[in-house]
């Protein structure tokens, strides 16, 4: 199962560099998607996984007794989906709006200003 | 020491901003209650640092857990420092945002934002746990997406398309570095994480880890290799908008750097001549690239990043005496830095261009604001007795104790050309005679009215006037920057603050 | 959608959904659940009825803008971080009343803090997907 979800993260972040190379704005928001994803996989399998064990304590114990889940990476990755959906949501209708003003998905068009001024 | 004080210049900003999106599109009530919040922001911070500065290091465990388990908020001289220099920052551009800004703007929220900005700055430079870091910089890096397309021009949506991309990337690196760590520690504190780093038996994967954060926070300060898209971007919006993401944006990344490598990962060789090199290259590419700009804007996108090799030179020496040179570097370089956008927009109200071509005869027209942009202008280049030099002598001085030559050469050389840089902004912008082809009737700024001349040159005046109290009193300055790298070196005490605070019982 | 069976069904499951993210809010804080998914439910709710019904129908549920609850659950949830700090607790420490409340269960500065969170919650997500969906027009 790790070894799967470490091809896994490699598989996401390889892709995503890869696809934020290329010079269409799609292809750069799926890349940031892709390294957005590959970085929360990362973190769920540095917390080590243990399976079907949750976090939650039994009402009538105070303490665990039986091997459990981190919840700690499970709390960053919420954290984490959370902050990159608001993120991918303003890219996304940021490119809309460039697409809108310059009729054009090449990024090497928008080089307008970075001329001699 | 525990004290919920610490959190006031976070809850100060955080209610401004709540208040603020209550009065959505009342532009005068927006004006108002932004500088009231701003001036209760710059009083509390100086409060607090005066306090810190005074009686040490103080620390508040949020929700009263535990120190490796909750979220730690410590404010050491370095955090109550950096808070008051952005409070400071940010009362001088809100006050210039109330005219800068135009109207459009300010019914899109941009007082709300701006707000939400400082807040995430306020609470980046206080906060002790890594992830909580990383949320601080997301809040950050939110709003200023939403300052740098505000308005919306072709030449602002290109400028934020690099910015937003960059940055992004920056955080899913800081991301994954801060997965590693977890993985390799098991705590996000970083007092914690400080010590269970040095126990770690594979170094290797620890080197690869601080290169990771050193990557993600390049990309923010805009350290060489990656530093592309600040020029592109920081000329596209407005000038107050510009002035707090030169100011406060790119320190930012210098002041998570020193926390990183000061207090987790104590640099090796490798580590350190990297640090110089990339230094000694900033300065260069900051300086040369430069050279053939003819936007002022550009020029001084440019002096940003050149400036920020200094800092990083600073880093990369690594004793306490080049640490205190960075530190005091810092402070200089937040005002003045932030001056200096603002100048460019009091330059671009009075001309309706930034293009040096097009600028000129400031000084006949207004020779008393040309005086006080001069002083500024010199100060950003650090002529002798003002307060980029001192900072400066303090590297130069350690590189050459150090044997690092070429490092000395290379300050001096970039220094040299900014300098240039700056007489040639001078003489373009000032002393030549205006330009035949350019109409007296683009001054948008002669017909305003007293009340909002003063308060557009008011902030100017404000941030040239610590300037100015830096340069007569540079000893107070030192003192300051060497508690705090004397402090940075001894991490000890920082760690032990941390855990010494017990808990407030129930 | 002109499906009279979706609009039907979009009329019953309203009241259901909102009344389900309530549930959700208020077991939040042993078990599972909280603000934010009880904010999600709650927005899913409305949103049902905005595709059965179009964006002026679902705009009038609210007689104010959806983004005023936006400050509205922040000054909440600030609210609630602040409290107690008067206690002389560090920010954020949680107070509990003594006694539970029938059917909410034990009351404290958590609950108000996943209100807050619950009313933000809905009013980003309506306030982007009304905004998203006039431009389509």
């Amino acid at each position: 199962m790790e070894i799967l979800l470490v091809i896994l993260v490699g598989i996401l972040y390889a892709a995503g560099i890869y696809m934020m190379f290329r010079r269409s704005m799609v292809k750069l928001l799926i890349g940031l998607l892709l390294l957005g994803n590959g970085t929360n996989i990362l973190i769920f399998l540095m917390g080590d996984i243990a399976k079907g064990k949750p976090p939650i304590i039994a009402p009538n114990t105070s303490v665990f007794t039986d091997v459990y889940a981190d919840p700690v990476p499970q709390a960053l990755i919420l954290t984490a989906i959370v902050i990159s959906f608001a993120l991918q949501a303003f890219a996304i209708i940021l490119l809309k709006r460039v697409y809108q003003m310059t009729g054009s998905d090449d990024l090497d068009s928008l080089n307008t200003n970075d001329g001699d001024i | 020491m525990t004290s919920n004080y610490i959190l006031a210049p976070i809850l100060v900003q955080l209610v401004t901003a709540i208040l603020l999106i209550f009065f959505w599109q009342r532009v005068t009530v927006q004006r108002v209650l932004s500088t009231v919040g701003n001036t209760f922001s710059f009083i509390t911070s100086l409060i607090l640092a005066i306090d810190i500065w005074n009686f040490g290091t103080q620390t508040l465990h949020a929700g009263n857990w535990q120190p490796p388990f909750g979220i730690t908020f410590v404010c050491d001289a370095l955090s109550a420092t950096l808070i008051l220099l952005t409070s400071i920052v940010g009362l001088a551009v809100g006050l210039f945002s109330t005219i800068g800004i135009s109207i459009n703007r300010i019914k899109y929220g941009y007082f709300p934002i701006f707000h939400f900005l400082l807040m995430g700055l306020q609470g980046a430079f206080l906060t002790g746990d890594l992830f909580n870091l990383y949320v601080w910089f997301e809040v950050v890096i939110i709003s200023s997406f939403v300052l740098i397309t505000l308005g919306g021009k072709k030449m602002q949506m290109e400028g934020a398309i690099k910015y937003v991309t960059l940055n992004i990337l920056a955080s899913t690196i800081f991301l994954t570095a801060i997965g590693i760590s977890y993985g390799l520690t098991g705590t996000l504190n970083m007092a914690d994480l400080a010590q269970k780093i040095a126990l770690v038996e594979n170094r290797g994967i620890v080197q690869v880890t601080a290169l990771l954060f050193f990557v993600a926070f390049g990309i923010k300060a805009a350290v060489f290799p990656l530093y592309f898209w600040l020029p592109s971007s920081y000329h596209t919006p407005p000038s107050a908008i510009a002035a707090i993401f030169g100011g406060l944006l790119t320190k930012l990344g210098i002041y998570a750097l020193i926390r990183m490598f000061t207090l987790i990962f104590i640099p090796d060789d490798y580590t350190i001549n990297l640090f110089i090199i990339i230094a000694i290259m900033t300065m260069f590419t900051g300086a040369f690239g430069m050279m053939n700009k003819k936007s002022i804007r550009k020029v001084f996108s440019y002096l940003i990043v050149c400036h920020i090799g200094y800092l990083i030179a600073g880093l990369g020496l690594y004793t306490e005496k080049s640490l205190s040179g960075t530190i005091f570097y810092l402070i200089h370089d937040i005002i003045a830095k932030s001056n200096l956008f603002l100048i460019a927009g009091l330059i671009y109200k009075i001309r309706s261009s930034t293009d040096m071509r097009r600028l000129g005869g400031l000084y006949k027209d207004y020779p008393l604001l040309s005086i006080l942009i001069l002083f500024v202008l010199l100060s950003i280049s650090g002529v002798p007795p003002l307060s980029g030099f001192w900072p400066k002598l303090n590297i130069i001085s350690e590189a050459l104790r150090s044997g690092n030559y070429t490092l000395v050469f290379s300050i001096i050389i970039s220094s040299f050309v900014t300098l240039v840089m700056i007489a040639k902004v001078w003489a373009e912008v000032f002393w030549k005679p205006t330009p035949k082809d350019h109409p007296e009737q683009d001054d948008t700024f002669a017909p305003l009215s007293t009340f909002k001349k003063v308060t557009m040159i008011l902030p100017v005046f404000l941030l040239a006037f610590i300037s100015f109290m830096i340069a007569m009193r540079p000893g107070t300055f030192m003192n300051l920057s060497d508690k705090i790298a004397n402090e940075l070196m001894h991490s000890d005490d920082y760690i032990e603050n941390v855990f010494r605070v017990k808990n407030i019982q129930n | 959608m002109k499906s009279t069976i979706f609009k039907v069904a979009a009329n019953y499951l309203l009241p259901l959904l909102l009344l389900f993210s309530v549930f959700v809010l208020l077991r939040g804080h042993y078990e599972s659940g909280g603000g934010f998914v009880g904010g999600l439910i709650a927005s899913i709710a409305f949103v049902l009825h905005f595709f059965a019904y179009g964006l002026e129908s679902a705009r009038s549920f609210f007689r104010f803008s959806t983004a005023t609850l936006i400050p509205i659950g922040l000054s909440i949830s600030l609210f609630s971080g602040i409290l107690p700090m008067f206690a002389g607790k560090p920010f954020m420490t949680s107070l509990w009343f003594k006694k539970p409340v029938a059917i909410i269960g034990s009351v404290g500065t958590p609950l108000f803090f996943d209100i807050g969170v619950y009313l933000i919650v809905v009013g980003v997500t309506l306030t982007i997907l009304f905004t998203i969906s006039e431009n389509v027009k």
